[in-house]
């Protein structure tokens, strides 16, 4: 092998796997949102979102949330959507609850291409919607690597 | 027919919330990736989680590929009468999965 194929070779082998890795930028999630809100706005706060601030492995990282509510007919938490901004599809989950829940939380373990800001809307009953977010560094994203 | 794990106490309080967890065996592909052939492994996810207690529907999910392979779901409900916990999904190529458990009146 001549020295200069060598040498390109070795420059292929450099680009590639940043060609490989499809760098997700942040999506705007706006549309997404008031897609799912029909238009209403969101109340910040009141949802309980536990997921490490440091997540090594982006292919599973635990995330728990809770929506405090008396879980009654006529007031309950009847879904919660979780949104990946940074995700190829920023719809990771959503869950559907009723009063025969008892409680509005979920536990689950979900894939983040990325550092990224996690954003959780809970539908209240009477179409009432709560917003929070939190952020989480991811070391090794999750969809970067296809050889696997 | 595929296979799951669900965790029910074996008995709970009248009208308090108890929780369920749940273990789908599934790979979660994402479409993204490749097998050793260069071809594109389409997308094929556990879509849809439902969770029925006496027939009657406490919890579902919609599960994307952004939920990590061998989905779990721990989530709360609540019972009047002893009875049995149904957990059923379904994946996008339409297998089908379902586990019970049953459970007592503490």
């Amino acid at each position: 092998m001549k020295r200069r194929h060598f040498v390109a070779g070795l420059a292929a082998l450099g680009a590639m796997p940043a060609a490989a890795q499809r760098f997700q930028p942040a999506q705007d999630i706006t549309p997404l949102l008031r897609e799912l809100t029909a238009g209403a706005t969101a109340q910040p706060g009141g949802i309980e979102i536990e997921l490490p601030r440091i997540a090594e492995n982006g292919n599973s990282v635990p995330m728990r949330i809770a929506v405090p509510s008396p879980m009654s007919a006529g007031d309950h938490v009847a879904a919660i959507y979780i949104i990946a901004e940074r995700n190829p599809r920023p719809r990771v989950a959503t869950f559907h609850f009723g009063p025969a829940s008892g409680k509005a939380e979920v536990t689950t373990r979900v894939r983040l291409a990325g550092t990224q800001t996690v954003t959780v809307l809970a539908e209240l009953s009477g179409k009432r919607f709560r917003i929070a977010t939190t952020e989480v560094l991811v070391t090794a994203a999750a969809c970067l690597d296809e050889s696997l | 027919m595929m296979l799951g794990r669900l965790l029910v106490p074996p008995t709970v309080r009248k009208g308090e919330a108890f929780e369920i967890k749940v273990l789908v065996q599934h790979p979660m592909e994402t479409g993204f990736r490749r097998d050793m052939n260069g071809q594109s492994i389409p997308l094929n996810v556990v879509n849809r989680v439902v969770c029925r207690i006496g027939g009657r529907e406490v919890f579902s999910a919609e599960l994307g590929s952004g939920v990590a392979a061998n989905p779990y779901l721990a989530f709360f409900a609540t019972a009047d009468a002893p009875g049995e916990v149904e957990v059923e999904w379904t994946d996008d190529r339409g297998d089908r999965g379902r586990v019970s458990a049953a459970f007592g009146l503490a």
